[in-house]
């Protein structure tokens, strides 16, 4: 592996990783209240990425607020799936979890009944060239994602510090009869975690449109290494999620490079598997799932 | 209620026997395309039976999808490459799948529930993509193709049966799927069958009266594994050729679909639910591409505002009177 390849290969990585962490993220903050394990995930995702299809392809709205737009779009799918499916299955992890896996069902169907399912929406790229650094390139709408993520992540975090109902959200993820002994309403933190973990998935579909193929069945692969992610960062932390993203990135990148990608979804799994085998927290993770 | 002598009511033996002259005569009464179905259906059983035994100890894994692919794949495999006739690859490959499980399941008895779930699917995946890698056994995408046809003897032996005619294939799984049944039912009885669902009751009581959970886990996984093998190998020989795709995640979901609508506190859930789920099946053949919307709102329904599933809905009907005419007794 030549100098500049490693360099490339770490740019790469840094993209990659920044993606993971902007889908996990939301994965783990809704675990972290009440237990919410969403299978669907990956179709919020999807869900983002067809938004930006529609106001960005069709309807000719310029890109970054096509992508603006995704967030509060698909945080009211995710409300929504707290209302139907979460909220009656409190306290039964597996079930919401099965049940949303029925809820990536329909939205998979009615969407591609909508745009149909073979072909492959193209979205044009909207900001074309690439930016080279120490003889590598890097596509710009590929760059573009890390400082999207830094925002994002970095809001995410100013709100769960400083804003009263971030406080809120932490207080019912840490201990939720204490959080409710203080006058939290668990249902309006289970509906913010929903909302939050809905926006940065849509987010996160929104910027790869124009990179990867927009189809209805696009959202699987993110959303099961989202869930690696998750796992191995620790179910309900989300620093854990981004320092395990970034693994996972890594990781994802250099077997890609050097072996191929089958390869490398094989030696995520495994990571994960003996994360759990030794870890069953996770690297930061304080609970036990 | 009435009770023969084997601790059955009369309840019992009459629909029994209703589906077992209709399985006889199935061959006769439905099309070739039917009984293909209906062979594909038996399979189904197996597998959903062998799932709901692995659930009794609340354990859900996401990869009895897979261990029935390391049964296909084994008999695919041992039936092409060295030749083994069935009646030695058939057992063989369930042993096989039964390695397999217990190389999953010791590192997954650390876990419990919903890290069970998903570590159950991590495992599942790397074996999913070690058959997508490997060409060499596998046949990497394209999967193990013109598996022989399964047969006993040679053609001219008085007791030769060719089992690529339909209806022979047809009686062959129905004899197994039976046997599975019965083994099933005699295992779910026992002293160990009550081990499994008191480690689901409460497994730190399990412990301290002497269970030793972990190995009884282990022991769940196995023996469910035997039984997903067993239906593996079983499609391997009906459809001839097997890859990865026939494996994914999808499939997986279904079967939930089965076990979940079915309900698994009971033998029969499984069944009624397998049997209901694909009948829907059948009948939505035309509305093709909606059909994952129709099952995606059956399993949102039945985990959401019916969970026990299909196996409970006569105890509540029962409860729901007793209570309307219990009231009325006291006014």
């Amino acid at each position: 592996m030549g100098i500049e390849t490693l360099i490339q290969s770490f740019a790469n990585a840094l993209v990659l990783g920044s993606i993971y962490a902007m889908v996990a993220v939301g994965l783990a903050l809704a675990f972290g209240v009440m237990q919410m394990a969403n299978f669907a995930h990956g179709e919020l995702f999807m869900a983002g990425a067809y938004v930006v299809y529609v106001l960005y392809s069709l309807v000719g709205l310029p890109f970054f607020i096509a992508v603006i737009a995704a967030f509060p779009i698909v945080a009211m799918l995710g409300v929504l799936f707290e209302r139907a499916i979460f909220r009656p299955t409190r306290g039964n992890v597996l079930a919401g979890f099965m049940a949303t896996a029925g809820a990536s069902f329909i939205m998979q169907v009615l969407v591609g009944q909508q745009w149909g399912v073979g072909l492959m929406r193209s979205v044009p790229v909207p900001y074309k060239g690439s930016a080279e650094f120490l003889g590598v390139a890097v596509s710009w709408q590929r760059l573009a994602i890390i400082p999207a993520t830094i925002i994002m992540v970095g809001g995410l975090w100013f709100f769960l510090k400083k804003i009263k109902a971030g406080k809120a959200l932490r207080a019912c993820a840490q201990d939720t009869e204490a959080a409710v002994l203080q006058g939290i309403s668990i249902n309006k933190m289970t509906v913010l975690a929903m909302f939050l973990s809905g926006g940065f998935a849509g987010v996160g579909g929104a910027l790869m449109a124009p990179i990867i193929p927009v189809t209805p069945y696009m959202g699987h692969v993110y959303a099961v290494t989202a869930f690696i992610v998750v796992i191995v960062g620790g179910m309900a932390s989300i620093e854990g999620a981004v320092l395990a993203a970034f693994i996972l990135g890594f990781i994802h990148t250099f077997v890609s490079t050097l072996y191929d990608s089958v390869t490398a979804t094989m030696v995520g799994v495994l990571f994960m598997a003996v994360v759990l085998i030794v870890k069953p927290t996770g690297l930061l993770g304080h609970v036990k799932v | 209620m009435l009770k023969s002598s084997s601790g059955f009511s009369i309840q019992f033996w009459l629909p029994v026997s209703a589906i077992f002259v209709f399985l006889g005569m199935a061959p006769q009464i439905v099309s070739a395309y039917r009984l293909e179905l209906l062979t594909i259906f038996l399979i189904n059983v197996i597998l959903a039976q062998s799932y709901r035994l692995m659930t009794t100890t609340g354990d859900w894994t996401l990869c009895h999808y897979i261990l029935m692919g390391v049964g296909a794949y084994a008999t695919g495999i041992l039936a092409k490459k060295f030749g083994i006739p069935f009646y030695m690859a058939m057992p063989l490959a369930a042993m096989i799948t039964v390695g397999v499980s217990f190389l999953f399941a010791v590192p997954l008895s650390r876990t419990i529930g919903f890290a069970f779930f998903i570590a159950s699917f991590a495992l599942g995946e790397f074996v999913r993509h070690v058959w997508l890698k490997f060409h060499n056994p596998f046949g990497g995408a394209r999967g193990v193709n013109g598996i022989p046809k399964l047969e006993i003897g040679q053609s001219g032996d008085w007791y030769f049966i060719d089992f690529w005619e339909p209806t022979n294939f047809y009686f062959f799984t129905l004899i197994f799927t039976v046997v599975v049944l019965v083994i099933l039912y005699r295992i779910d009885r026992s002293r160990i069958g009550n081990a499994w669902k008191a480690i689901y009751a409460d497994s730190e009581l399990c412990e301290s009266i002497g269970i030793n959970v972990a190995r009884a886990r282990i022991m769940v996984f196995c023996v469910a594994g035997f039984f997903a093998g067993i239906a593996g190998s079983l499609m391997a020989y009906l459809i001839g050729s097997i890859d990865p795709h026939n494996f994914e995640m999808v499939e997986m979901v279904y079967l939930i679909i089965w076990v979940v609508v079915g309900g698994v506190k009971t033998f029969w859930g499984a069944l009624i639910g397998v049997i209901s789920m694909s009948l829907v099946f059948e009948l939505t053949r035309p509305l093709e591409e909606w059909r994952p919307l129709l099952f995606g709102v059956i399993l949102i329904v039945f985990l959401v505002y019916m969970p026990g599933g299909l196996e409970t809905i006569i105890p509540r009907f029962k409860s729901f009177f007793v209570d309307l005419f219990g009231k009325k007794e006291i006014s």
